[in-house]
């Protein structure tokens, strides 16, 4: 019965038909006088993999911000699947299907690993207010978070306290934590960050099987270019906070402002 | 079955030795300490000691509510006295004004129940969603509130005196229990004490205790994985405030007397604060040897003013004791000896 319905439902959408999973209207957020992100007009299409880079200081982790309602914006708009969003909350947002990691590590310390991303698949299965049973009665939980850890290569630390992790295994955590949330929309923030040389290719490999499914949509944020050209379908510049570029790999990389913005004069304006 | 198999596998080491063994050992040592807690009155007649251990049962409640709050959500309350008053007082004024012993004893328990309920919803509200210093601060305002209303509103509190009520106290409640038998009130407070603690331990480990804890350690992380922060630090804040509520109640019965210094007073939160921190924050039995270790210290330091009237001022001593204690074990008595545990086990295992 739903698999019937489900096939109509996929024929009556045509399939060269791009239908938007997130769109940004001129949005915009000052900092007192300093303007992080200025004006971006940024749609992502459902499935696609989108990466946006530019040099440090560009407003990337402050545009991811303002995504997941981190930060509200001074200005703009922000649609999810049509929906205005800009005014909800963090918590809101998940719940709708934006999951978020984070640059900088963010986890439960004092919990161990397991329990770590444990929390996620519990918070995705909506099992907030139940107050007098066992944690372990919801055995599908653990051996989900469990699935989610062996996912990035971290499943043999799973009763290890967070906090006794080394920092290239608190990002694998990260990431784990975030799979295991399930949401539509991934914002990755620098997944890279950090990592030893030999893991890198690991947690691209794990952003790539994602990809490969074609079944939820990828934001990432890189500053190194390199990684981004093979990986996304699709290439956003920002610099100094303003949209630079927007277009598919091939595009970005023959562009000359982004050329000159990562290997000119404009790179170094942004260092200082 | 891929998954079942694997599941077992990273759980046995990571304990070490059997779990099953460790689970049946543990619950052993469990029932004989209630066992011979239970058989104390029948081995020591003498009334201060069961007076002694009763209040050491009665505080423990208190300071375990408080560690709900501080230990297992993060947030720090100086007001948490007033629903512990707000529990005696109840009690305290159904006894004297409320003739028949079952229907005051239950209506002082819905009393407080009701009055902590919608007072901590309240507070929680007002202060919850701002910045934990100001939980901190309106707790402290609004508990002084309660202070001043008790001191002032002489007729039905009596005042700063306090009031005694030994002589309304039901000597056979329900049939079958004399609130003026010291064995009566140490049961009452025992079976209080596990019954709470037995309660606080199975909502430590549901989903939302385990997100309590979660937005402990960081809140922000807590809300993008999509739990909404203030509804889960209105539920501790409100089953914390109840349960020290009943305390009151319960510690009404013990000590027969009320007045703003013994039950409302912000000295009541630091007493709580410290029986918290002594035996070790976030750790479900810490609060319990915490409250032993202030009660019996106060108690025999207090004795010690027979001896030479420079033990008048005990409450130095006692700092003296809290500071050892912090110096020998900086995470709290449980606390500590925890992560000791716990570093051991690791070290053999790596």
């Amino acid at each position: 019965m739903t698999t019937s319905t489900t096939a109509k439902t996929m024929e009556s959408t045509p399939v060269h038909e791009k239908k938007k999973m997130i769109e940004t209207v001129n949005l915009t957020k000052s900092f007192g006088g300093h303007t992080a992100v200025s004006a971006v007009s940024l749609t992502i299409f459902e499935k696609e993999l989108k990466s946006i880079i530019g040099p440090n200081g560009a407003g990337k982790t402050t545009f991811f911000n303002l995504l997941s309602g981190q930060m509200k914006p001074t200005s703009g708009e922000i649609f999810f699947q049509g929906k205005e969003i800009q005014h909800l909350p963090p918590h809101k947002r998940t719940k709708l299907g934006i999951g978020r990691s984070f640059q900088i590590t963010n986890v439960f310390p004092t919990l161990t690993v397991l329990e770590n991303v444990r929390l996620a698949v519990q918070a995705k299965y909506n099992i907030h207010y139940s107050m007098f049973r066992h944690f372990k009665h919801y055995k599908h939980l653990e051996e989900e978070a469990y699935e989610s850890l062996e996912k990035v290569k971290l499943a043999d630390k799973a009763g290890q306290l967070a906090s006794n992790l080394a920092h290239g295994e608190k990002r694998k955590l990260e990431i784990s934590i975030l799979l295991a949330l399930d949401t539509k929309l991934l914002l990755l923030d620098e997944p890279t960050a950090g990592m030893s040389i030999d893991e890198v290719p690991q947690i691209i490999e794990v952003i790539e099987e994602i990809r490969d499914q074609r079944d939820r949509t990828i934001i990432l944020i890189e500053h190194k270019i390199d990684l981004v050209k093979h990986l996304s379908d699709s290439i956003a510049v920002l610099f100094h906070g303003k949209q630079l570029a927007d277009g598919s790999p091939t595009e970005i990389m023959n562009n000359e402002q982004v050329q000159s913005a990562y290997l000119g004069g404009l790179y170094n304006d942004a260092e200082d | 079955m891929k998954t079942t198999t694997k599941v077992t596998a990273y759980t046995n080491p990571s304990s070490g030795l059997n779990p099953l063994r460790i689970i049946t050992w543990q619950k052993g040592a469990w029932i004989v300490c209630c066992l011979m807690l239970f058989a104390v009155p029948l081995l020591i007649t003498k009334n201060s000691y069961l007076f002694l251990l009763t209040n050491i049962f009665i505080w423990s409640v208190f300071a375990m509510s408080y560690n709900l709050l501080l230990g297992f959500t993060g947030i720090i309350s100086f007001g948490h006295a007033m629903f512990f008053g707000i529990g005696a007082y109840s009690l305290a004024l159904t006894a004297r004004h409320v003739p028949g012993g079952e229907v005051g004893f239950i209506l002082a328990i819905l009393a407080t129940v009701v009055i902590c309920f919608v007072l901590s919803l309240i507070v929680g509200l007002l202060s919850l969603r701002l910045r934990d210093t100001f939980y901190a601060l309106i707790t402290l305002a609004v508990a002084t509130i309660f202070v001043i209303i008790a001191e002032q509103w002489r007729s039905m509190t009596m005042g700063n005196d306090g009031f005694n009520f030994t002589a309304s106290l039901s000597r056979d409640l329900f049939g079958f229990i004399n609130l003026l038998d010291r064995r009566h009130v140490y049961y009452i407070a025992l079976i209080f004490l596990i019954g709470m603690f037995l309660l606080l331990k199975r909502f430590i480990d549901s989903p939302v205790g385990r997100t309590l804890q979660a937005i402990r350690d960081n809140e922000a992380r807590a809300a993008s994985l999509g739990y909404a922060v203030l509804n889960y630090k209105l539920i501790s804040n409100i089953l914390a405030g109840v349960m020290a509520g009943l305390a009151g109640v319960v510690y009404a019965i013990s000590i027969r007397f009320v007045s703003p210094d013994s039950v409302l007073g912000v000295e009541n939160t630091i007493d709580v604060l410290l029986m918290t921190v002594i035996g070790g924050v976030g750790t479900l039995l810490g609060p319990i040897i915490g409250a032993a270790v202030v009660e019996v210290s106060s108690h025999y330091l207090m004795g010690l003013a027979n001896i030479h009237p420079i033990f008048e001022r005990w409450v130095i001593l006692f700092g003296v004791v809290f500071i050892l204690i912090i110096l020998f074990f900086p995470a709290g008595i449980v606390g500590t000896i925890k992560q000791k545990f716990l570093s051991k086990k690791k070290g053999v295992s790596s």
